[in-house]
């Protein structure tokens, strides 16, 4: 395991951590878009090109947006109130905690699986665009109606009826 | 699309001079030194040129807005400290001594690590997007097998920086400023990245090095001349004068509106990286419409291929477009909000989804003579349709004059 | 440890974390952030294994990658449309507060 490896898996975490317990707002979003970009290093280490940008241009251009102005909508924007965990905050930390012991046992401990080291496993777009067309054009079309009614379902929920009082 | 091949030695020579520099440069380096020498080779070149093209790039803009205003433009800075004049050419040196030595601003209730990150975290992104263009055969810094998806990537990530920009400012108005800017740059993305999709079809690949390279040949086997080209060119043009908040996009930083929108508070070097950084992506969006429809680093005629090497060929053309860009600067008034919005959602976004399904037909139908006008039809029904019901809707009316009393 | 088992470690880590945010944050908007965390947890657990695995004709690590980023992005517009109709009614985005169905 590498040094690189080890300093980008770090900041990552650390970005996440730092996303969910920082007081204001929108620090936690732009923590949030530092975690993603460090997704996205590590999918590019892996050797995913396409997944990589794709996950950068959506995630950190898209999704991190449409969060910030969510808080500028619901004028969260400043510092949050004072008691800003739950009061059954120890009890969150709890499951958590051991969430990830028995998920690190059972990546640590156990059979050790056997990898390959990262082969030539880089696919070109062009494999992705064929697969995309011939085995998964189901779930392309799917996701094509899903992006459509969710973009529909958006604005028609947000959208503000009439004259407010 | 011919396949050149350069059979005099001296043509192949003058074409690959800067390759074969660089070569013989990493040459005299012993072993464990030359990757490393190589990537700086290859990245420090560009951030130079590109920086001084910044330096001109303002003077050009000065002087040219100013010919097209009735007047002269900077002329008095030339050399320094002697006094010839040299029609201003000295003046971005002045400019930028005077942004380092101006104080640096910051306010009070400002949030101090954003407002000190957002210029640098803003020009990394500018810098990273020239990675990808070729500048000349064999000279493109890294040849990636999705490189236009990585620089639509790389574009999409100047957004939340401009938004940090604003914010970080604690002012009413330069949050608003960040969110007429962040809600100009999503509006006009989608435009920016369907009118790709039809070279990208037409192409049948992602890497910029394989677009330049289908193009190859005479001026008219550039994507530009064929009728889905010349449509997703301008809707190109267009969405990037848009995308790097050029009047008559400039709302987010009008002058006589918003003062200087997301950047109102930033005062000496840090105002200067954000001029930098605007003027940066400027260039490499030209730099990529060059690569995808312009015929990249290739010569407007087989025969003068290999007489200038490929970069001047593109600095060429870059200039053109920079030119281009200066002009409609000055000619055209500004957008509103409500009008800016409309135009890429209503107008923009419907052309480029006919634009892609034009080069679709024209693939199908192999031959030009049914091409052109098949294709050329219909996008030019679909322009007649839309700006006619979306833009003449109130007709015409009498012309009445109102005076003050 | 291997390669493959750091990555997993990392992705187990980032699962973890946006748990933690879910289940005691009490805005709104960062519980759906934690999600969001949770999602790109399981991406690149699924990227991991796909470029670590003897199958090299087999790209179904990237299809369902690419699947789950689309989704996401629909589901976090969604839920922020949602939440920010909530505000409208409630005029806050406590999960706490809004509980007027509570028995």
């Amino acid at each position: 395991m590498d040094l690189t490896l080890f300093i980008i898996g770090v900041a990552t975490v650390a970005a996440a951590i730092a996303a969910m317990s920082l007081r204001n707002l929108i620090h936690c979003v732009l923590a949030l878009a530092v975690c993603f970009l460090g997704v996205a290093i590590l999918f590019l280490r892996l050797g995913a090109e396409f997944v990589g940008f794709a996950q950068i241009l959506v995630y950190i251009g898209a999704v991190a947006i449409l969060i910030v102005f969510a808080i500028l909508l619901t004028r969260s924007g400043g510092e949050e109130p004072k008691p800003f965990f739950n009061s059954q905050w120890w009890y969150g930390l709890a499951i958590a905690v051991a969430v990830f012991g028995c998920l690190s046992f059972a990546i640590l401990g156990g059979k050790s699986i056997q990898p390959q080291s990262i082969t030539g496993n880089s696919t070109t777009v062009k494999q992705i665009g064929t697969e995309l067309m011939t085995t998964y054009v189901l779930p392309l079309e799917v996701m094509g109606i899903l992006l459509t009614a969710a973009m529909l379902g958006a604005v028609v929920i947000a959208w503000q009826k009439g004259e407010r009082k | 699309m011919s396949q050149l091949t350069l059979t005099t030695p001296i043509l192949a020579t003058a074409d690959q001079i800067l390759v074969n520099f660089k070569q013989s440069l990493v040459g005299l380096l012993p072993e464990i030194l030359q990757t490393p020498a190589a990537v700086m080779l290859s990245i420090i070149p560009i951030m130079i040129c590109f920086a001084t093209l910044f330096a001109l790039a303002t003077w050009l803009e000065r002087k040219g807005l100013g010919r097209i205003q009735n007047r002269i433009g900077p002329n008095r800075v030339g050399l320094p400290f002697t006094k010839t004049r040299l029609y201003g050419l000295g003046q971005p040196i002045a400019d930028g001594i005077k942004m380092l030595i101006k104080e640096d601003i910051v306010p009070r209730n400002a949030d101090k690590f954003l407002h000190f990150m957002a210029p640098v975290a803003l020009l990394i992104p500018a810098f990273l997007a020239f990675a990808v263009i070729p500048y000349g055969e064999g000279i493109v810094p890294i040849d990636l097998d999705a490189g236009l998806l990585f620089f639509f990537a790389i574009g999409a990530s100047t957004e939340l920086v401009i938004f940090c920009a604003g914010w970080a400012s604690r002012n009413k108005y330069a949050l608003l400023g960040a969110m007429r800017a962040i809600a100009q740059m999503i509006s006009y993305e989608l435009p920016l990245i369907i009118s790709t999709f039809s070279v990208i079809m037409a192409v049948g690949s992602l890497s910029l090095v394989s677009i330049v390279n289908a193009q190859s040949g005479n001026f008219w086997d550039w994507h530009v001349f064929t009728p889905w080209g010349l449509a997703g060119f301008i809707l190109f043009f267009i969405a990037s004068l848009a995308e790097a908040n050029r009047s008559p996009f400039d709302i987010p930083e009008g002058e006589s509106e918003i003062i200087a929108g997301h950047l109102i508070e930033y005062s000496g070097f840090k105002y200067a990286l954000f001029f930098m950084a605007e003027y940066l992506g400027m260039f490499a969006m030209n730099g990529l419409s060059i690569a995808l429809f312009l015929g990249g680093y290739h010569a407007p005629f087989a025969f003068l291929e290999g007489w200038l090497p490929g970069p001047v060929w593109f600095l060429a053309k870059l200039l053109v477009l920079i030119a281009l860009f200066i002009w409609i600067r000055g000619t055209m008034p500004r957008l509103r909000m409500d009008q800016l919005m409309n135009f890429a959602w209503k107008f923009m976004l419907p052309m480029s989804l006919v634009v892609v399904v034009a080069a679709g037909l024209w693939k199908f139908l192999a031959n030009p003579v049914f091409g052109w006008p098949v294709c050329g039809g219909l996008i030019l029904g679909v322009h007649l349709l839309l700006s006619r019901s979306l833009f003449d809707a109130r007709g015409w009316q009498k012309r009445t004059y109102r005076f003050a009393d | 440890m291997n390669e493959l088992q750091a990555y997993l470690l990392i992705s187990a880590a980032l699962f973890c974390v946006g748990l933690v945010g879910v289940l005691t944050r009490r805005n709104a908007i960062l519980v759906l952030v934690g999600i969001e965390l949770m999602l790109n947890a399981a991406n690149l657990n699924f990227i991991a294994f796909w470029s670590f695995s003897p199958n090299a004709a087999s790209i179904d690590g990237i299809m369902f990658v690419i699947f789950s980023i689309g989704i996401a992005a629909a589901e976090a517009a969604v839920g922020l449309a949602l939440i920010i109709a909530i505000y409208r009614h409630y005029k806050s985005v406590n999960v706490d507060e809004v509980n007027s169905l509570k028995g």
